[in-house]
């Protein structure tokens, strides 16, 4: 029983087709990272398949997800135990010490968050995802703006999170030492269909 | 549910939130009347009952685009919609942080500026409740606007366009109630009115904005 | 053959293409018709010459309001069936309707003011057609506003359902708060309001020529939509290659 599929996925960015045919089965444990290049719609999968927008062709099954967008959906002028508890209560899931420590933010609980610098706002970001206690974890780019000490952190938690039978998909472009697959979406790309000068279909002449 | 109440209420009340400044708009527009007008009191209690209203119904405008314009901005809004929580329900907690904010506040400092516009005695019972009445399906219109004009440049001038047409029918019972309680008629045909409209407001919007929201998130 | 397939952009072009120029010369006969037989007609026993206006007013208003629930049919095939013509449909006789609104107001202010000595009152049928304006204003302004098209037609099809309601409530709030002076339905079924018939038949004939009149206007503004729509997604296409 797999926790994420995907069956010959197409998700559209601006009314046209970004990757098509995209299949993929994510198991308790098992990390896949997304990768191509600038452009291809690693960001449009992950919101298809957040359920944030409806693919143009496929089927999406899974419902146990967290999304971490580039957005953190962090309020400045809530402390970062604030932050968490409102997401915590939102999502019903678990409290939120463990999330704390595991990205290193016990020390810094009572400070709001916008006396936080980058990094650390987006460390407070990712914690969010312990406290969903979603399976599923969809990252975009979780290591912006974080330093090395602060990636290894990160990579433990979702070690930590894939050994409590997780799983995580993930569009970043840098090594996080995790023993993943790689969904490499360039092939997937999708053609272009040569206009045709008599469109015959239902909307296909504003496709 | 409650935490989303919560914390929406905590925003506002902090610093950056801009509580207060609808009443203190409202107190404004309520001042500059009288200049425009004139200060003979006949004439002021005559207006009083559609100036009170026509001020909590733009005072209220004043604040609908932070509904949701924030948590679009930062993210939250994505996270709420894949939160367990229907988007339907967050939409009515936060319309609901809302009148608490704002309409509420109205409703409790109407009095005062009734006061100042020398609105007569016996309509100051209506106007409290006409406004509490009234008020809750200000701010849920006021919510589906914002939810139609989320993610767009310049969207604030186009939720007055699209959200002012709405008030109308509120606008005209609630004032009416004011007024025939200020010449000691029957307000309950108008009252009962205004009821039905936020019921069926509070009851229905809720979806029509959460779909907006769901076509603005994607 | 079911009805929907004169949703499909081709066959809509080719078949509103064929019907246009009959509709359109339609509308210029049965407009210019009505107007001059009604210009032919004899003046009014109270009303004198002023009463001749009706025969622009009438159909306009008749078609500012037929306008908006086209719009709202068109809305609900969209929302229900996506047809993206069926969205196209609504855009498009969104202006059209709004213009037949203006024209309904400034016609009625010209009729009011030598009949009632002024030319705006508050009565609830000019009051209601002025909130029909407004609505029209506020969903042409939606749809220019929102940059991805579909979205676009979706925010637009709820604003028309919400608008709809409050529209329809605000024309009872606005009998409820002023009685008004306007009179009742010209073309009325009950004895006794009924208008001359020396009026009427005129006033048939200039109505069918607005309704000729509007769906020409319709018909050419869609298909521009539709070739822009298309134009928009082949340089799309071209941009990507």
């Amino acid at each position: 029983m797999s926790l994420l599929a995907a069956r010959d996925l197409a998700v559209a960015r601006g009314g046209l087709r970004a990757v098509e045919g995209v299949s993929f089965t994510l198991d308790a444990g098992q990390a896949l990272i997304l990768r191509g290049p600038n452009g291809i719609g690693k960001t449009t999968l992950l919101r298809t398949l957040a359920g944030l927008q409806a693919p143009v062709a496929g089927e999406v099954a899974g419902d146990d997800i967290a999304y971490a967008g580039h957005a953190d959906g962090l309020k400045p002028a809530l402390t970062v135990a604030e932050n968490l508890h409102f997401w915590s209560a939102i999502f019903g899931g678990p409290p939120i010490d463990a999330a704390l420590s595991a990205m290193n933010l016990t020390e810094l609980a009572r400070r709001p968050a916008h006396a936080l610098s980058a990094g650390q706002k987006r460390r407070l970001g990712l914690a969010r995802l312990i406290v969903t206690g979603r399976k599923v974890w969809l990252l975009d780019e979780p290591t912006v703006s974080l330093d090395a000490a602060s990636v290894a952190l990160f990579a433990d938690m979702l070690r930590g999170h894939l050994g409590q039978g997780g799983a995580a998909l993930i569009a970043t472009h840098i090594e996080l030492g995790l023993d993943a697959q790689v969904l490499d979406l360039t092939p997937y790309r999708a053609t272009i269909r040569p206009p045709t000068s008599r469109p015959a279909g239902f909307n296909e002449a504003f496709a | 549910m409650k935490a989303l109440l919560i914390r929406d209420l905590r925003l506002a009340v902090r610093a950056g939130g801009g509580f207060g400044l609808a009443l203190a708009f409202f107190l404004i527009l309520c001042t500059l009347v009288p200049f425009g007008v004139g200060p003979e009191g006949g004439q002021l209690s005559r207006i009083a009952p559609g100036i009170l209203w026509v001020g909590a119904l733009l005072a209220c405008l004043l604040s609908l685009d932070r509904i949701f314009a924030l948590d679009h901005e930062d993210g939250s809004l994505d996270l709420l919609a894949t939160a367990p929580l229907p988007l339907e329900g967050a939409v009515a907690i936060k319309a609901l942080a809302h009148w608490l904010t704002t309409g509420l506040p109205l409703v409790i400092f109407a009095p005062v500026l009734g006061l100042m516009l020398h609105l007569p005695g016996p309509a100051f019972p209506w106007l409290v409740v006409s406004l509490i009445l009234g008020t809750p399906a200000l701010s849920m219109l006021g919510a589906f606007g914002a939810a139609m004009t989320v993610g767009l440049r310049r969207g604030g001038l186009l939720l007055s366009l699209l959200v002012l047409p709405l008030y109308i029918p509120t606008l005209i019972f609630g004032a009416e109630a004011v007024r025939r309680g200020a010449i000691a008629a029957d307000p309950a045909p108008p009252l009962v009115f205004l009821a039905a409209i936020t019921l069926a407001v509070l009851a229905l919007v809720p979806f029509a904005a959460a779909a907006a929201l769901r076509v603005n998130l994607r | 053959m079911s009805i929907w397939e004169y949703a499909n952009p081709v066959k809509f072009m080719r078949i509103s293409g064929a019907i246009l120029p009959w509709v359109a010369a339609g509308a210029a006969v049965c407009c210019i018709g009505g107007v001059v037989w009604g210009f032919l007609t004899p003046l009014d026993y109270r009303q004198g010459a002023t009463v001749k206006i009706i025969f622009l007013h009438v159909p306009s208003a008749l078609m500012a309001i037929n306008g908006w629930l086209m719009m709202l049919v068109a809305s609900l095939i969209w929302l229900i069936r996506r047809h993206h013509v069926s969205a196209l449909v609504a855009k498009a006789a969104a202006p059209v309707g709004a213009v037949m609104t203006l024209i309904a107001l400034v016609t009625g202010a010209i009729w009011g003011q030598p009949m009632w000595g002024t030319w705006w009152e508050w009565d609830p049928r000019l009051t209601s057609f002025l909130i029909l304006f407004l609505f029209y204003l506020g969903y042409i302004a939606l749809w220019a506003s929102v940059e991805d098209a579909d979205s676009a037609a979706d925010l637009t099809s709820v604003l028309c359902l919400v608008g709809s309601v409050f529209a329809l409530l605000s024309r009872y709030a606005v009998n409820f708060w002023n009685q008004g002076l306007h009179q009742g339905a010209s073309l009325s079924v009950a004895p006794g309001e009924r208008m001359s018939s020396v009026y009427k038949y005129p006033l048939y004939v200039s109505m069918l020529g607005f309704f000729l009149l509007f769906l020409a206007l319709v018909l050419v503004r869609t298909r521009t939509e539709i070739r822009l729509r298309r134009l928009s997604a082949l340089l799309a296409r071209e941009n990507r290659a």
